[in-house]
């Protein structure tokens, strides 16, 4: 068992033992157990596995906005923006807030804007990616 | 000299007006709960971020190769200032004193010949500062935390996203945040701090010592990627944590100035409704004496 925790900037998400983490590190995905050597990687936007009764079977899949981890022999602290349980897409809503950016993005003006609607965009694409 | 009805009326109105500054104060401290819950909770992570910091820069030299969020643009000519106000007033010296505070600093600077750009969060900050340097205004950000839940971290991350895309078009050279920060329930502190380029703040130093400590005893950290790269995506991300923790401690600094003003507003009404209850009774008995003086007069003369 591994002491994982999920941490978003409002609040800690999830702070439990598992017995296995995948996390999509920047360099690829990388699976965390007890004993892992002290590591600090970036994570990219995608979804962290979460295994808690066994190494066969996935319990929770999490979407996240990308951060970064930081591990230690015997704890796991993920820091991510966003989070969100895969369950709980809303596939419909992500897709209304996509074209409502999209929409957006016509009228921008100032490249700072547009950038940030990008931003934004990308993560509400992957986002719906994880749920198909 | 004023008639009995006009006493009635005096102290119904102040009666009226203390149940509202009652119910302001008792609204208020239930919202600062509110928000000082959040930002106890915010804590986990601006601690977790502190402590990555630390380990990465402890292996990286900070020269004038690093992120330039970290080395700055080399020059300090254009400086920007986000001033943290609320949205509202009714809650004492709370937005006075920061925007004092931010004319002082607007005038040292263009005193010393820099130029000056302004991003205001909270619609008293931009009401007060469009009247006299309305030109230097570049953005303003309004009704952040209007929400049930108090301040999201989204709304911050569109405020940071706009500070670092204008840093990126080299729109500035250093950008200062000017909010109060939240001591106690009695006092809020306007502070400004420098945002970019980044200097580490005490306990991230605190961090790095413990960890040179630690890690003579410890397997040494890998970093996936390279330090550096590591630390370019961090130091944006730290900014955005540094605008929400600066956010949340007005948000509830806001709200205990407001409660702390509404209680002392409560106090002055209840001494007003005394004041004038007693000048009441007097003006009152005055004229019962004033009639029975008639009244007895006019017996006599019969």
């Amino acid at each position: 068992m591994i002491q994982f925790e999920l941490v978003s900037p409002e609040k800690k998400l999830m702070s439990e033992g598992v017995i296995m983490a995948v996390i999509p590190g920047t360099e690829g995905d990388f699976g965390v157990l007890s004993g892992h050597m002290p590591l600090i990687a970036n994570v990219r936007t995608g979804v962290v596995e979460i295994y808690r009764e066994n190494m066969t079977q996935v319990s929770e899949r999490v979407f996240i906005s990308g951060g970064f981890a930081d591990v230690s022999v015997e704890q796991c602290t993920l820091l991510a923006e966003q989070a969100i349980n895969v369950n709980d897409i809303d596939k419909a809503d992500v897709d209304t807030q996509i074209a409502k950016i999209e929409t957006n993005i016509q009228s921008a003006t100032s490249d700072i804007d547009i950038k940030s609607f990008h931003k934004k965009l990308d993560i509400l694409r992957a986002m719906a990616q994880s749920v198909a | 000299m004023p008639s009995l009805k006009d006493y009635r009326d005096r102290i119904a109105s102040v009666k009226s007006t203390k149940k509202i500054t009652s119910a302001m104060k008792m609204v208020a401290a239930s919202k600062l709960k509110r928000a000082q819950d959040k930002a106890e909770k915010a804590q986990p992570y601006a601690d977790a971020m502190s402590k990555v910091m630390a380990r990465v820069a402890a292996g990286v030299q900070i020269g004038a190769g690093s992120h330039k969020l970290l080395a700055g643009t080399g020059d300090d000519q254009t400086h920007l200032l986000l001033v943290v106000t609320s949205d509202r007033g009714l809650c004492g010296g709370f937005n006075g004193n920061l925007l004092r505070q931010t004319k002082i600093m607007i005038d040292e600077l263009s005193g010393l010949g820099k130029a000056i750009k302004i991003v205001t969060v909270g619609r008293k900050g931009y009401d007060f500062l469009k009247r006299e340097h309305k030109d230097l205004i570049v953005k303003s950000f309004m009704d952040i935390g209007r929400t049930k839940s108090g301040v999201e971290f989204t709304e911050v991350a569109a405020v940071a996203d706009y500070i670092l895309g204008m840093f990126d078009e080299n729109e500035f050279d250093v950008c200062s945040v000017l909010g109060n920060e939240f001591r106690s329930v009695l006092s809020q502190v306007p502070t400004a701090s420098q945002l970019i380029p980044f200097t580490f703040r005490e306990e991230t130093i605190d961090n790095m010592e413990d960890n040179a400590e630690e890690a003579s005893n410890e397997t040494p950290y890998d970093f996936e990627p390279e330090e550096e790269e590591i630390l370019n995506e961090l130091l944006p991300k730290n900014i955005s944590v540094q605008i929400f923790r600066i956010l949340l401690d007005s948000a509830a600094g806001e709200q205990a100035a407001r409660m702390t003003a509404m209680d002392s507003a409560t106090r002055n009404a209840g001494d007003k409704i005394k004041d004038l209850t007693l000048q009441y009774n007097r003006a009152r008995q005055a004229y019962i004496t004033k009639e029975l003086i008639e009244i007895i007069s006019g017996a006599e003369a019969v």
